[in-house]
Parts: structure tokens; C-alpha cells; sequence
């Protein structure tokens, strides 16, 4: 499978400021239109990593990042992510986050997802409506909320928050979706439905999660990341990690004899 | 032993019910004495009296409407100047300002609102009405703008700290999920954070009206004292005087019993009704931001 990589990160450092080095050395190019999947245990720079493509470590306590990362259009142009005098509210409109637990907006369902159109400078009310429907529809949740869209976001379920929280990255039209433990709160149906329409979502975005299980990520993943303590160990299609992995402390995590 | 343990448990409770009892006892009290001493200024005077304009009791002019209107107007400028001062303040402490300007600024506006109000009228009364009245060319500088100007001072660090605190309270997760969508810091602050802490913003502002509608020093120090009627948005700049400030001033002289007497307390009952009206409507919003947080949480 012959295709072109969306993300190239290229010795990528980054340090908080209470000493502690969260990625170390981390080279990892990210193919587009498929599922990277980034697993390890916790505090391994899963989430950091995320972060920083999206440059949401910007308000967090980050004293050193270096290296290389970018981001890599239809055409071939790529732009250098860690650019100081980036416009980042730009970047972040190409790369959409969903975090671990669903964040819904203090407004009604509409308005979470006009929300980034709007202040981005939409205000066409048709192509608004839209956004809304194509963005539900592809979240999976159009038929349970298409005839109460006016009512407060916080109404709905923990599952259909989530998948309102996608669909409101999904609304910006991103070209890379980031996904941090997306299910981890959520009950295994809902969570099958999210999954289910990951798999859709990946024909048009590329798509970067953090599962909230190897199970998760073996599902999922087209290619895999393993992270451990703030390392890449192993990086390779989903198919050969979780089968048959190069190295021994990702095949020791993948079985479950990791201490 | 567990029939001594049950003893102390039982005196620790009585104790715990009488001096709560007596907490609710001693308002009933003052609401008692109040409307005991106030009402028998309506079959005194007749309600239309009360509804005119000159007030002047040792002729017995008992029209409380300058007075009335006198508060709102103080209030109502007070809040004009501090409501938006105490919120960008607010707004810049809890995100703006980095950690530590932050832990300067904000036990600084608290000392503000410990301040002794009538070390403020002092200050209102030497400095401002003087500087106010040579920069502005009035005959005096004692009126509605000079109270409303330190009431502002009094009212904004209640509405910064309360405000202060609601903002915070947001999850920051709300302001990441807000920033991942492209929206920049201001967009964030007005279109998410801002109306996540509604209610306690709400509350902070009602609560700085209470402040400034019930304080009595400083009007009394800086206002001026003149009961008139307000004709124009001269009114502004020439002396005032509310509601609480007549009863401070003039509660001293008056002969026990009489309608003045009386007519004093009623205005009393007037001033408690329009805390009453703030502090119901702020603690409704209380109530209200409680049930959400619930429906958050669950």
C-alpha cells in the first residue's frame, strides 16, 4: 500500500517545565486517509504528542520542543507546525481534537456545532444547516437529535456528547482528526458506534486516536504506535504490531505481561 | 459507655439548635420592630403625601420620592462605572494574567473590599469632590456623581472577587475544547467561558447592587444632602441624598414617636423591600447555576 503521509514529525522533543522529558526523540510520519493509533500505558507522551500537533501544549507549562514537525496538504505544500508565528487558530481548524471526555459547549446542540464555523467568519444560515447535518450524519447521530436540535447539549447522553463532540470537529471540515481515549467513557454500545463510524470518517480524514485499550487499538488501528515513557519503541501497520511486533517490550504489552 | 457519648451528642446538638433558632429569632425581631415602628406611618400620613416631591419634615413634607430616586440615581451610576470595571477586571485575573500577577492582584482587590467605607468617603470627601469640582466648574463637589464614583469603588472588588471565582471555576477543559475548534482567546473568554459562568457573574453583579444600594457612610460623607427632586441629567452634578442617608442623618434628632419618627422607619421598610427584591433575585440565580452544576455532573 503505496500512500502519502499527512504528518512527518522528524526528531521531535519536548520538555515540561518541571524537568520531566515527556517525548524523547520521537520520529513518526503519519500516513493520510487511514487510522494511526497511538498505545503504550499512561504517561508515555501519547497525549503530549496529540498536543502538539494541534499546538495545544502552547498554554500548558512546555519550557523546550525541538525538532521537526509538519503538516502536509493535498498538494504536497507542508507547513512547519512548531513555527513560532504560526497562525494557530488556522492550524487548529485543519487539525480537529476530540478529548476524553466529552466537553460539550454551554449552548444548544446547533450552536456546538456552528460554533467553529462562526467564529471562523461563516454566517451563511444554509450552508450552516448544512455543516450540522453532514457532520451529524457523519458522527452517527443525526437520527437521534434531528428533530430536537435547539435544545442544550448537556441534555444528551455521555455517548451521544462524545459523538457530538466529533461531529463538532467534524463540522470545521479538518483534515486530521486527533482523538484522545474518545470511548473511555463510554458504554460498549456507544462506543461500537463510534468506532463503526471512525472506520467511515477515515476515507476522508486522517485520523489519529489514542485508545482506551490494546483491544481498542488492535481494532482500529491501520497503523500502530507503541509509547512508552515518553518513547516510540515501535511503529508499524496495525496487522504486524499486534501479531507478530519487532520488539519484545511491545509484544510483552500487547499479551498483557507488561509490569 | 455509650450512654455518655449519647449525652454529649444530645448537648452538642441543643446548643447547635438554639443558636441556630436564635439566629432566625433575632431577624424576626428587627423585621418585627421594624414594621411595628414603620406602619404607622401610612395612617399618619396619606399615601399620596408620600409620593411627592419636597421633602421636608419639620413642615411636614414627607414626599420620599427624591430620596427614592436619589438612591437609584447614585446606584444606578455606580453600577454604570463598576460593572464593567469589576468584570474586564475579573475577566483579566482569571485569564489573562499570568500566575503570578495573579496572586498579587487578587488578594489586593480583596483588601479593597476591606477597606472601611467611611475611610473611602474621606477620601471622597477631601480628594475627589475637590478635584471633581475644579475640573468641572461646579458650584460644589459634593453630588450624585462623586457618591456614585466611591460607591463604584466599594461595589467593584464584591463583583471582581465573586466574578473572579465563577470564572475559574470553569473547567479548563471547556476553554481547550473551545481553542481545538480554531476560536482564538478573546472568542473563547466571551462566546464559552463567559457564559459558563453566567450565573455566578449574575450573582456578583446583584450582589454588587446590595452593597451600593444599602451603604450609608460614604453617601452621607459625599453626596451633598440636598433632598431634591431630579429634573435633568444635571442631576448628576448637583448634591443628592438616598434613602439610608436621611435615615443616618436624621434618625438622631427626631422625637421619639412622631410621624417623622415613623415616616423614618418607613423608609427603613422601602430600603429593606429593594434588598430584598436584589438579594431574592440573586440567590434564585444561586439556586439555579447548583441545579446545573447537577445536571453536569450526572
Amino acid at each position: 500500500m503505496k500512500t502519502k503521509n499527512k504528518i512527518i514529525t522528524e526528531h521531535l522533543v519536548l520538555q515540561y517545565s518541571d524537568g520531566t522529558e515527556s517525548l524523547k526523540d520521537i520520529s513518526l510520519n503519519i500516513p493520510e486517509n487511514s487510522i494511526s493509533v497511538l498505545f503504550g500505558p499512561a504517561g508515555g507522551g501519547k497525549s503530549t504528542y496529540l498536543r502538539v500537533l494541534n499546538r495545544l501544549n502552547d498554554l500548558a507549562n512546555v519550557t523546550k520542543v525541538a525538532g521537526k514537525v509538519q503538516l502536509c496538504s493535498e498538494s504536497g505544500d507542508c507547513l512547519d507546525i512548531l513555527d513560532p508565528n504560526l497562525d494557530v487558530t488556522s492550524l487548529r481548524r485543519r487539525v480537529g481534537m476530540v478529548f476524553a471526555r466529552p466537553v460539550v459547549l454551554p449552548m444548544s446542540i446547533r450552536q456546538n456545532l456552528t460554533y467553529g464555523l462562526e467564529i471562523a467568519g461563516e454566517r451563511n444560515r444554509n450552508r450552516l444547516n448544512e455543516a450540522v447535518e453532514r457532520s451529524l450524519k457523519q458522527a452517527a447521530l443525526w437520527e437521534e437529535v434531528q428533530d430536537r436540535l435547539d435544545d442544550p447539549a448537556v441534555d444528551l447522553s455521555g455517548g451521544q456528547q462524545q459523538r457530538l463532540c466529533i461531529a463538532r470537529s467534524l463540522a470545521l471540515e479538518p483534515e486530521v482528526l486527533l482523538l484522545d481515549e474518545p470511548t473511555s467513557g463510554l458504554d460498549p454500545i456507544s462506543t461500537g458506534k463510534v468506532e463503526a463510524s471512525l472506520q467511515e470518517l477515515k476515507k476522508s480524514y486522517t485520523i489519529i486516536l489514542v485508545p482506551h485499550s490494546v483491544q481498542q487499538a488492535a481494532r482500529a488501528a491501520d497503523y500502530a504506535a507503541f509509547f512508552l515513557q515518553g518513547e516510540l519503541i515501535e511503529y508499524a501497520p496495525g496487522k504486524k504490531i499486534f501479531t507478530n511486533p519487532a520488539v519484545q517490550r511491545t509484544a510483552d504489552y500487547v499479551e498483557g505481561r507488561f509490569g | 459507655m455509650q450512654i455518655p457519648k449519647f449525652n454529649s451528642e444530645s448537648i452538642i446538638t441543643a446548643i447547635i439548635k438554639i443558636i441556630g433558632y436564635s439566629a432566625i429569632l433575632f431577624v424576626g425581631l428587627i423585621f418585627y420592630f421594624l414594621l411595628s415602628e414603620g406602619l404607622p406611618a401610612i395612617i399618619e400620613v396619606p399615601l399620596s403625601e408620600f409620593l411627592q416631591t419636597r421633602w421636608y419634615p419639620i413642615e411636614d413634607y414627607y414626599g420620599i420620592l427624591p430620596l427614592l430616586v436619589g438612591s437609584l440615581v447614585v446606584t444606578i451610576g455606580a453600577l454604570i462605572i463598576a460593572v464593567p470595571l469589576g468584570l474586564l477586571t475579573a475577566i483579566y485575573i482569571a485569564e489573562v494574567a499570568s500566575r503570578q500577577t495573579k496572586e498579587i492582584l487578587k488578594p489586593l482587590v480583596e483588601l479593597l473590599g476591606g477597606f472601611p467605607s467611611v475611610v473611602l468617603g474621606f477620601l471622597g470627601l477631601l480628594i475627589l469632590s475637590q478635584y471633581l469640582r475644579e475640573i468641572m466648574n461646579l458650584p460644589t463637589g459634593l453630588s450624585a456623581l462623586t457618591g456614585s464614583l466611591i460607591l463604584a469603588g466599594i461595589a467593584i472588588p464584591a463583583i471582581v472577587s465573586i466574578s473572579e471565582d465563577a470564572l475559574d471555576a470553569v473547567p479548563q477543559s471547556y476553554r481547550d475544547a473551545s481553542l481545538a475548534l480554531g476560536a482564538t482567546e478573546w472568542q473563547t473568554i466571551w462566546w464559552v467561558t463567559l457564559p459558563a459562568a453566567k450565573s455566578g457573574v449574575l450573582t456578583a453583579i446583584m450582589l454588587g447592587i446590595g452593597r451600593a444600594i444599602g451603604e450609608t457612610m460614604v453617601v452621607l460623607m459625599v453626596t451633598g444632602n440636598a433632598p431634591m427632586m431630579p429634573t435633568g441629567l444635571d442631576t448628576l452634578f448637583n448634591p443628592t441624598r438616598t434613602m439610608t442617608a436621611t435615615i443616618a442623618a436624621e434618625m438622631g434628632e427626631v422625637a421619639n414617636g412622631s410621624t417623622h419618627y415613623h415616616v423614618l422607619f418607613f423608609i427603613g421598610i422601602v430600603l429593606f423591600i429593594i434588598t430584598l427584591i436584589v438579594n431574592v433575585t440573586a440567590s434564585t440565580f444561586v439556586f439555579r447555576r447548583k441545579k446545573r452544576s447537577e445536571r453536569i455532573l450526572s
